[in-house]
């Protein structure tokens, strides 16, 4: 799959990856995936895992720079963007049902200075 | 030996078939059977009669999520995702809800879902809107039992 965009800097270029993507293994903290987003459902969105049911997130909300916590409910994650500058993330639209989920991303393919696996710790 | 040969063939031909099945009701359309009585009188209207209806689910609306009021749609649970669930959409992005106390506006990429036997049934009244992404597949027909084929209005 095709990934572009600057929410995730760290681990991934902003104009353009190629990566692998696979649908089997459960998703868990560190991960990052490709959803669909709750706001658009024909958009596709990579982010990384924060927390999964039942973990206690805390955040700032951008607006303010309030700090609020919150409790990840039964059946969503947590996930933001690893460049949390400019990401549209659950900041923004809270915890994600897990049913949005498409896939868990693996390896980068291209660029291929930077071919290897993704995981769970940026890069 | 015969037998070997014909096993295989066998073999060989259930296998093709299942994999054009599988893509079939994953891409195209499947049937489901409904369970539960959440959506009576639409499917299941008596309570306690052996056959449950099967419904056809068109995977076509997949593409580009175009749903409207009152499509009977499957979805996974926002709180149990392997759980499919079938309910009416009665709430489009935008729109207004009137629920117990208050009046909710469907957020954008969401929609409101009820059942038809509103006594009966576990719906965005208990869970909130669903995002559109949730939605597995858009009931047209009932396909069984043979004496209940209807096609199921939008």
């Amino acid at each position: 799959m095709y990934a572009f965009g600057p929410s995730m800097i760290l681990t991934l270029h902003p104009s353009g990856n190629v990566a692998l993507a696979e649908r089997i293994s459960e998703i868990s903290r560190g991960d990052v995936v490709i959803l669909q987003s709750p706001q658009d459902p024909n958009k596709l969105l990579i982010k990384r895992v924060i927390g999964v049911e039942g973990d206690c997130v805390s955040f700032v909300v951008d607006k303010d720079e309030s700090r609020r916590t919150i409790v990840v409910p039964r059946g969503h994650v947590w996930v933001e963007g690893d460049y949390t500058q400019n990401s549209r993330d659950s900041r923004t639209f809270g915890p994600l049902p897990y049913g949005l989920i498409q896939g868990r991303v693996l390896w980068r393919v291209w660029p291929f200075q930077d071919f290897g696996p993704i995981g769970p710790t940026t890069t | 030996m015969g037998i070997q040969n014909l096993i295989w063939q066998v073999t060989k031909k259930a296998f093709t078939g299942g994999i054009i099945g599988i893509t079939i009701s994953d891409r195209f359309c499947g049937v489901v059977p409904v369970r539960g009585d959440s959506m009576s009188p639409t499917f299941n209207p008596q309570r306690d009669s052996y056959l449950d209806d099967y419904v056809l689910v068109d995977k076509f609306c997949l593409k580009d999520y175009k749903f409207a009021r009152g499509d009977v749609v499957v979805f996974s649970s926002p709180t149990h995702y392997r759980e499919r669930y079938i309910k009416r959409i009665v709430g489009m992005p935008g729109e207004w809800i009137s629920s117990s106390e208050d009046v909710i506006r469907v957020p954008e990429g969401h929609c409101w879902v009820e059942g038809d036997n509103r006594a009966f049934s576990l719906d965005s009244r208990t869970f909130g809107p669903i995002p559109l992404g949730l939605i597995r597949g858009r009931v047209t027909r009932v396909v069984w039992p043979p004496q209940r084929l209807s096609k199921i209005g939008g």
